[in-house]
């Protein structure tokens, strides 16, 4: 492992063993389902309320992306993860039932890379041999957390993405496996002073723009040498912008991007506004599809760029902005 | 640094040329003829109540109300009140469907955290603001009203 440029680290040794992908009902009845490990049928999941149904959904993932791994939930050397939730609700609750050391990690909707990029540098460090990184959300305990209650009535705008129900899990070993993360870069907080919440797309993409564009200059390559570069809630709006600036900063990407918020839905007979957002966006899609497509050989190196919003909603009644925040990481196959 | 404000430049460049139209002639006339259709059905039970019923003016209005806002909570509860919300905007939140709605909504989403501390404490938490509108406001044109009696 070493530094590369300003914000980047090359990984030597840094395989994804097995990952494990839990979605709702919704998101299960979107294009990607195929990949999923399993889908509820309802968004309770059988749980009584909504936070203990995104409880489920994360402890799901685990024992799948474990399971896949051969290995029991005890001989993992630590676990990494976070959600939406105040005080990291989800992961610490689930965490409390297996014994081994946890390091909770908020980075709003990027969590995933930022917890993939953590846990990488703990295992090239020399912290044991497998390491388990999880994120999870749920549309209803986000809209909790960071709008409105779920049945309000009020009119949200074609811009409002819809937080996604699901969660993901990763096992990163030592071991050797198709997929390696090899490259990492870790982003800035940006702030362009934008102030919609309803419009998050806009205020993340200056954000991602300059994650690709430090990635580019510290390892000194084109975007074309990815197969597909994404970005992980942008939404449709977001998207657009998003390519609008890089082509102002000279990087094309127009033939090899995509978003993963514009990837899990059925948007042709399912209402989700502008897209889905949330951790579980950028986990369902790389996690399931993506991983996947690289194992069969669809794809051969990836570029995820999760975003996040890193807002406080105290702090955006205080009429503060919306700080925003784009991890990347680079998957790719050996 | 300085090639850091030049990026910011060239993004806040791009920020504003491509702000998110809102359609709000679109959103204005859906809002009016919901609204109206609302105002209808309410009308409905008003002359039900009076023609049918033969209770008094005041009566009849308060159980129009209450009619309104009963049906807007069922509406609430099923899961049917948010989606028609979404089309008709100002047109179903505006009247005292909106009010009914804030409040069952708030109290369905509280409701697992307990019958004190969850419903009854959050139930006026999207609502409470339009009672601490509706009741300043009256003190307001109450006192302006008597100011001018007294004047006059």
């Amino acid at each position: 492992m070493k530094k590369i440029g300003e914000n980047s680290i090359e990984f030597d040794k840094v395989y994804l063993k097995s990952t494990g992908v839990v979605a709702g009902p919704l998101e299960g009845k979107g294009p990607l389902s195929s990949y999923f490990d399993y889908i509820y049928e309802h968004e309770h999941c059988g749980c009584k309320n909504w936070e203990k149904a995104e409880m489920i959904l994360l402890s799901d993932a685990i024992d799948y992306a474990t399971t896949k791994a051969g290995l029991n939930k005890t001989d993992i050397d630590l676990y990494i993860g976070g959600d939406l939730n105040n005080q990291l609700a989800a992961n610490n609750y689930v965490m409390r039932n297996i014994e081994v050391p946890f390091l909770g990690v908020y980075s709003a909707c990027s969590t995933l890379t930022a917890g993939i990029i953590v846990g990488s540098t703990f295992l090239e460090s020399g912290y044991g041999e497998n390491i388990v990184t999880m994120t999870s959300s749920h549309n209803a305990t986000s809209e909790r957390q960071f709008r409105y209650p779920t049945e309000y009535g009020g009119q949200k705008p074609e811009t409002m993405t819809f937080t996604i129900s699901g969660a993901g899990a990763t096992v990163l070993s030592k071991d050797k496996a198709i997929v390696k993360i090899t490259k990492a870069t870790i982003g800035k907080v940006i702030d362009l002073k934008q102030t919609d919440v309803q419009d998050m797309g806009r205020a993340m993409a200056p954000a991602a723009a300059l994650t690709l564009k430090q990635h580019l200059l510290d390892f000194n390559i084109l975007p074309n040498e990815y197969d597909l570069i994404v970005t992980g809630d942008l939404s449709k709006y977001g998207k657009n912008i998003f390519i609008k600036i890089l082509r102002e900063l000279n990087i094309n990407v127009e033939k090899n991007y995509e978003d993963c918020g514009l990837m899990v839905y059925d948007k042709e007979n399912n209402n989700v506004f502008a897209g889905g957002s949330g951790c579980g966006c950028s986990t369902l899609v790389t996690l399931g599809y993506l991983y996947n497509a690289i194992k069969t050989g669809k794809y051969h190196r990836i570029l995820v760029i999760a975003t996040g919003a890193l807002h406080n909603p105290i702090m955006i009644a205080q009429k503060e902005s919306i700080p925003c925040i784009a991890h990347a990481i680079v998957l790719e196959r050996c | 640094m300085e090639k850091r404000i030049d990026e910011y430049k060239i993004i806040d460049n791009v920020l504003e040329k491509n702000k998110p139209k809102r359609n709000y002639v679109k959103n204005a006339l859906k809002a009016f003829i919901v609204g109206g259709v609302v105002s209808l059905i309410a009308q409905g039970f008003l002359l039900i109540f009076v023609k049918i019923f033969s209770f008094d003016d005041s009566t009849s209005k308060s159980l129009m109300s209450v009619t309104m806002v009963v049906i807007a909570s069922i509406l609430t509860g099923f899961g049917i009140f948010d989606k028609i919300g979404q089309f008709s905007g100002a047109g179903t939140y505006i009247p005292i469907t909106g009010f009914a709605n804030s409040m069952t909504s708030s109290a369905l989403e509280s409701k697992s955290e307990g019958l004190v501390l969850g419903i009854m404490t959050n139930m006026f938490k999207l609502a409470g603001a339009v009672i601490v509108a509706g009741i300043v406001s009256a003190s307001l044109s109450a006192l302006i009203i008597y100011l001018v009696e007294i004047i006059g």
